[in-house]
């Protein structure tokens, strides 16, 4: 794994959220979560400090990181891509839509495209099934998607 | 809602946002600028109001016109004609499927006629993140009733009389899971509420906290006054910002207005409220993984007993319930046990929140009472089946539950029949299923699931449902033999009779309901080789019928791996060898040649 | 007594409330098979994460199977442990653990002591009926410890040594599902990680997914090497546990045997640890008898208490956790690399040979050793004072090689001078026992008064902290003992925050100390067989001409040769060590 260089100030800014949570290893899944909005993923640097400082093995952490979809030690692209994979979505498609992106934009669900732009993973259920089958690429929501329009949907991000 | 004469209610659930409502919202508060307006009516964003197929969905208050299908553009014309001119904008009324009729007024659409709505009953009324609308609507007064005139123990009763059960899926009696953990003797107790909806396909706790937070803290303060605890905490899946977001607002409303936090209306009774985040694990949905994963740890399940009501969250006496059954709570306590046991069928009392989907017309989020029957869920208030395809299953219960087919459509729904069928009631995930959905790809469609979202502590479930979701998929590759279909139903058993928590426990479910009752599609799969629904891929063959192919060379042209071949203007054929069954000639075909065995 | 009635098999049982399903049927003779159960009473060792499935029982009126190592009995209950049903389940989830282990069992290092494989005998598998995918993890070779975790059968019993017992925090289940696994932090080898290679996760595996790294086909490539001489030195709990590979009974001392089939091997010096476990004291006892005075003497620099360091893992242990302290514990080195030092300086000049030309061999109970041997502090111009380290397992596996009879075996003698050892040497094979062979010497040196009460009973047993005051002369010493680092982590805690009141502290990494090493033969889950391991040591203690260490004629000899008096300049060139801060660090971008 590469050594990831973290700034000062975001680690000043990561023992706070440690802080906020009074240290306690019983909160790490909090930490977690902050860590995670602070520096977008969750490199080994991170999980490490966050062991030190809330008192837990860096084991430990990375085994609460792995078991969790929600957490990643992967940096995301720029646009994050989520396709629902809720039976909702699924039956009514899904499955073509998430092919049609890997197929286009050359990567494996988990995986960012090699200039940063997308990354593309999957999830259970955003709850917007009557738009199923649903994407969301960052904070934007696509219903009723079909695998036509990936294309078109990439394109409003060139 | 006080000083305004009317109201512009704009469905803010999920869906309806993805769909742009706030574009709604803020071109409806100009136009009502514009017209003067804006000190008369208010527009108010609310829950969920269920129906998202046609969403976004606009309410006119008081007269009740239901709008559906609403953009940003149409909000001048709502202002214009319908409160302006006191006419009603025709072209967004709900139009009767069957008699094509426009309908203004929700309850007379078979959408909402057979709805009955206990837990839902501020969605789509209220603004959630204003208390005073909560509380105008009998919020609060429940837990008021009991703090000023009842004891824990009478409080109990009361929720034990009703027969509400758990409506997460296992259906344990709430109230009698309020008095084990009342019983229990701690010097700290926990009050949780799960709303780790992780069901793929469920999404009515997610529609209760963004529709009515406030019920929800409601019954957690009453659940902590009849256990005998002073904190609360609400287990929230991460992906859900919106209701993340609503409830925080609503626990310093609630906080502001004395109605948690310390010394409760003046009674000395001390309740409050955290919230802690999901990190994305279905397994967490299990009580004991819910309580590990909040206490910092992998959520891996405990084997019970212990329960948490003895020893749970911190050790302490923990009671875990779900959004929906706290939901219930307040107006039980509030109308009494006997008005809500009169709901339902004997066992089941009350009702049901389901989440609609799949190959049905009217999609969306619906509350049912216990005993209703599945055809009148997918045929009354589904609006049957979409594009006029015939039923074939549907799916309840997630990937804990089975496929129900024709013959159980007339089964009043309660927690025992779905069991008996060899499904479950599950959270309330219910996907209907048409003639175009092969089961064997729906089975391994949901042990996909289970496979991914196994914790792996216990064997069985980590290994048993790989290789499942194995033979499935080599069932469907059509490289299965009829013995092999005894072994998959002998290794669904032991999975089931094994493991250690409900996630394995119930995950061959759905292989064994559709093996029960789709015994034809398995064997047709194993031994002819052929997928009825003609979903799986592998065993599709693409031919072109040489007497309708005229040679126009469209299907050659358009196969993108070469795998057609012929003379212009004469019949073609597909070498199946080489066919990746795109289906992408069958699209170009003009004539009809091209089909698929 | 709070009891509860209950029929297993049709047999009624009476149990005090809280015993398990298991525990009730063992007592009336019903032994239902267990996989990932793993309880060693007295050490602290409970692994029960109800995973494996192995141990179900029908319970009348449940839905499900019961797990019988979880279920506790309640009253009334009537329990099936072999119906249709069970043995059914049983096989079923026996299969398909089976059908995710790698089949190598002809050329598996764990074959013949494996739990998978005498379970997969037992229960009577000959086929599997579910095959699919395997897992397959990228393996990592420390130097002491091998971690093959495509053998993972995810019982959790490394995790519970690694992180209960000894508190060291270096491996956790990660991942979910199929892919979870129990590995270091972002599966980082060993080596990379805090890793002490005490080799308590290799003890209790019962597959091979941890084992020790084989140096045996080393050792004799050694041997056969003309230019070589090789000297092997064999540690203390070795003699007291080698004759279990060979079906003796747990607690057979087999220190002839053992030098009499070292010598078959064709080493041409058979020396004992037990002879640097003496000088140890020698140095160690000088150094706590120093520190003593000087802080009787109202020197307020003086660290106190003295910890002792001849267990590499512990050295390693607190290098990581505890660097702000490395200077508390003895800078005395350990009985094996004192050893080497003084063969490759001492030995070696009497045999007129250069120390490039030795081969030093050590037998040790311990996996940490193979790592100590590697560290770099104990070479000279990259030649190691010890060369290979082996387990007692190892030594084993050379005896069978070379075709010997071991219980035929005549016994022999260690060879002089570095092979003669006292009682007190022998007793560093269990937690308790380098403090007590200490106190023997330090008694007489302190006082200038002959001990003549040499059995320290207050240092002994198996509890994990043990506290005592020894008399000396009047001036009340108090003593520590901590085996497993769990219980290590207490005391230095209590050191950290000031709140000990101890001199000196022994500690040790293994639960029960060497006779529990990871190097030992698999007690697979018998913790009586640890007991009758301790119980030779003192039998072999008891039974010495010389128990104290200052006595040994031959120590006495070389320090009038040789090293002139403890804490001597020599001494400190060759027996003493320093410790470095391993805490991780993380690199900051300023």
């Amino acid at each position: 794994m590469a050594s990831v260089k973290l700034p000062e100030s975001k680690i000043q800014e990561l023992k706070e959220v440690c802080q906020k949570y009074d240290n306690k290893g019983s909160e790490l899944i909090n930490v977690l979560h902050g860590a995670q909005e602070l520096f977008g993923y969750l490199p080994a640097e991170v999980q490490e400090i966050i062991a030190d400082e809330l008192n837990v093995s860096v084991a430990h952490v990375y085994g609460v990181v792995t078991f969790y979809s929600f957490f990643s030690m992967l940096p995301k692209g720029r646009n994050p891509i989520s396709i629902c994979m809720g039976t909702a979505c699924y039956v009514r498609g899904a499955e073509k839509v998430l092919d049609e992106f890997k197929r286009i934009l050359n990567v494996k669900v988990g995986e960012t495209t090699g200039d940063g732009k997308f990354s593309l993973s999957c999830l259970r259920c955003v709850g917007a099934c009557g738009l199923a089958p649903v994407v969301t690429i960052g904070e934007r929501v696509y219903g009723r998607v079909s695998a036509d329009d990936v294309k078109k949907i990439l394109s409003e991000y060139a | 809602m006080g000083k305004y004469k009317s109201h512009i209610l704009v469905c803010a659930g999920t869906g309806c946002r993805a769909s742009d409502c706030e574009g709604i919202v803020s071109n409806l508060e100009s136009a009502l600028e514009e017209n003067n307006l804006n000190e008369d009516v208010q527009v108010v964003r609310t829950g969920c109001f269920g129906f998202c197929e046609k969403g976004p969905v606009v309410k006119m208050v008081p007269d009740n016109t239901f709008y559906v299908e609403v953009t940003p553009d149409d909000a001048g014309e709502l202002v214009l004609e319908h409160l302006v001119k006191g006419r009603k904008v025709e072209r967004l009324l709900y139009i009767d499927p069957d008699t094509k009729e426009r309908i203004s007024d929700s309850k007379h659409m078979g959408f909402y006629k057979k709805q009955y709505r206990i837990a839902l009953r501020n969605c789509g009324f209220i603004d959630p993140e204003n208390i005073d609308e909560y509380i105008a609507r009998d919020g609060y007064a429940a837990m008021g009733k009991i703090l000023e005139s009842m004891t824990p123990e009478e409080a109990t009763a009361i929720i034990k009389e009703s027969g509400l059960r758990g409506r997460g899926g296992g259906g344990f009696p709430t109230g009698l899971k309020w008095e084990f953990t009342r019983k229990a003797q701690a010097d700290k107790k926990y009050v949780v509420c799960n709303a780790d909806e992780g069901d793929p396909g469920a999404f009515m706790d997610r529609s209760i906290l963004e529709g009515d937070p406030h019920s929800v803290l409601e019954a957690m303060a009453i659940c902590g006054f009849c256990i005998g605890a002073d904190t609360g905490l609400i287990y929230i899946r991460a992906e859900y910002p919106l209701a993340i977001n609503r409830l925080k607002t609503a626990i310093n409303q609630a906080r502001e207005y004395g109605l948690i936090g310390k010394d409760i209306l003046g009674t000395g009774f001390n309740f409050d409220v955290e919230i802690r985040l999901g990190a994305g694990a279905f397994v967490c949905g299990e009580e004991t993984a819910l309580i590990h994963s909040m206490e910092g740890l992998r959520g891996e399940p405990t084997v019970k007993p212990p329960f948490p009501a003895e020893k749970g969250y911190n050790g302490k006496p923990t009671n875990v319930n779900n959004v929906e059954t706290f939901a219930n709570v307040p107006p039980i306590i509030l109308k009494g046990s006997k008005w809500f046991s009169e709901i339902g069928t004997e066992k089941s009392k009350g009702t049901k929140v389901f989440a609609l989907a799949g190959k049905v017309n009217n999609v969306g989020l619906i509350e049912v009472p216990m005993g209703i029957s599945l055809r009148e869920v997918i045929f009354d208030i589904g609006g049957g089946i979409k594009g006029g395809k015939k039923f074939k299953a549907v799916q309840t219960g997630g990937p804990s539950g089975g496929c129900l087919t024709e013959k159980h459509l007339d089964i009043p729904i309660d927690y025992e029949n779905l069991l008996q069928c060899g499904s479950m009631m599950g959270s309330g995930g219910m996907i209907v299923m048409d003639e175009d959905d092969c089961m064997v790809s729906m089975a391994k469609f949901y042990l996909d699931f289970t496979v991914e979202e196994s914790c792996g502590k216990c064997a069985p479930c980590r290994i048993g449902n790989k290789r499942l979701y194995e033979m499935l998929d080599k069932i469907s590759l059509g490289k299965s033999t009829e013995e092999d279909l005894g072994m998959l139903r002998n290794l669904a058993n032991v999975i089931k009779d094994t493991s250690l928590c409900g996630l394995g426990q119930t995950s061959p479910n759905p292989v064994l309901s559709t093996m029960d009752n789709f015994q034809e599609e398995y064997l047709a799969h194993v031994v002819d080789g052929k997928c009825p629904a003609g979903q799986c891929k592998a065993l599709m063959h693409y031919i072109i019928d040489s007497h309708l192919c005229v040679g126009c060379t469209l299907c050659n042209r358009v196969c993108p791996v070469d795998a057609i071949s012929g003379e212009k203007k004469t019949p073609h054929v597909i070498d199946s060898s080489i066919c990746i069954k795109c289906g992408a000639c069958l699209e170009k075909c003009k004539f009809g040649a091209i089909s698929v065995q | 007594m709070d009891i509860v009635k209950l029929t297993i098999d049709d047999k009624p049982v009476v149990v005090e409330r809280g015993t398990t399903l298991l525990e009730a049927a063992k007592s009336i003779g019903i032994n239902i098979p267990t996989l990932c159960y793993m309880k060693l009473e007295d050490l602290n060792f409970e692994n029960k994460p109800g995973g494996c499935r192995v141990c179900v029982v029908e319970v009348e009126g449940r839905r499900n199977l019961a797990p019988a190592c979880k279920t506790e009995c309640s009253e009334g209950m009537v329990v099936h442990s072999h119906t249709v049903r069970v043995i059914n389940a049983r096989r079923t989830v026996m299969e398909l653990i089976l059908s995710d282990h790698p089949a190598e069992c002809l050329t598996c290092a764990k074959s013949g002591n494996c739990d998978l494989q005498s379970m997969a005998q037992k229960l009577g598998i000959r086929e599997l009926h579910y095959k699919g995918e395997q897992s397959r993890y990228k393996g990592d070779k420390s130097p002491a410890i091998i971690r093959e975790m495509d053998k993972c059968i995810m019982c959790r019993r490394c995790e519970t040594a690694c992180n209960d017992v000894q508190t060291v925090g270096v491996l956790s289940a990660i991942n979910r599902g199929f892919e979870s696994v129990v590995a270091p932090a972002f599966e980082m080898d060993l080596d990379k990680s805090s890793c002490t290679y005490c080799g308590q996760c290799v003890a209790v595996c019962p597959t091979a997914a941890l084992t020790e790294r084989d140096s045996t086909w080393k050792v004799v490539e050694a041997i056969v090497n003309p230019q070589k001489t090789v000297i092997v030195q064999t540690a203390p709990a070795v003699r007291a546990a080698l004759g279990e590979a060979f079906g003796m009974e747990p607690g057979t001392l087999v220190t002839g045997k053992m030098v009499a089939a070292l010598k078959k091997l064709g080493f041409d010096y058979v020396f004992d640890t037990d002879f640097a476990a003496d000088l140890t004291i020698m140095e160690e006892g000088a150094e706590i008898l120093d520190r003593l005075s000087r802080h009787l003497n109202g020197d307020k620099e003086v660290k106190l208490p003295i910890l002792t360091s001849c267990c590499p893992g512990w050295v390693k242990f607190f290098e990581h956790h505890f660097p702000e302290m490395i200077d508390i514990p003895s800078t005395a080195k350990s009985p094996q690399q004192m050893f080497g030092a003084i063969a490759k300086s001492y030995f070696a000049q009497q045999l007129k040979k250069k120390r490039e030309d030795l081969v030093v061999v050590s037998v040790m109970p311990c996996l940490a050793k193979k790592y100590e041997c590697t560290r770099e502090e104990f070479q000279v111009n990259g030649d190691p004072d010890v060369n290979l380290s082996i387990s007692t397992r190892e030594l084993a596996n050379l005896i069978r090689n070379a075709n010997l009879d071991f219980g035929k075996l005549t016994d022999e003698d260690f060879d002089h001078p570095l092979g003669e050892s006292t009682g007190a040497s022998v007793i560093f094979g269990t937690t308790g026992g380098v403090i007590e062979a200490a106190i023997r010497s330090a008694y007489e040196m302190f006082t200038e008064k002959k001990l003549e009460k040499v059995d320290f009973l207050e240092l002994r047993g198996m509890e994990g902290i043990r506290k005592a005051t020894v008399d000396f002369d009047g001036l009340p010493i108090n003593i520590g003992i901590a085996h497993g680092l769990g219980n290590a982590r207490k005391l230095l805690e209590d050191i950290k925050a000031g709140k000990s009141e101890f001199h000196a502290i022994e500690i040790m990494a293994c639960p029960g100390g060497c006779i529990g090493g990871g190097g030992q033969p698999y007690h697979h889950g018998d913790v009586e067989i640890l007991k009758k391991r301790q119980k030779a040591i003192y039998a072999e203690d008891a039974g010495k001409p010389i128990r104290k260490s200052h006595e040994n004629p031959y120590i006495q000899k070389l320090y009038k040769e040789f090293l002139g008096k403890p804490l001597s300049d020599k001494s400190h060139e060759l027996l003493h060590t320093h410790y470095f801060d391993r805490k991780s660090k993380i690199e900051v971008n300023h």
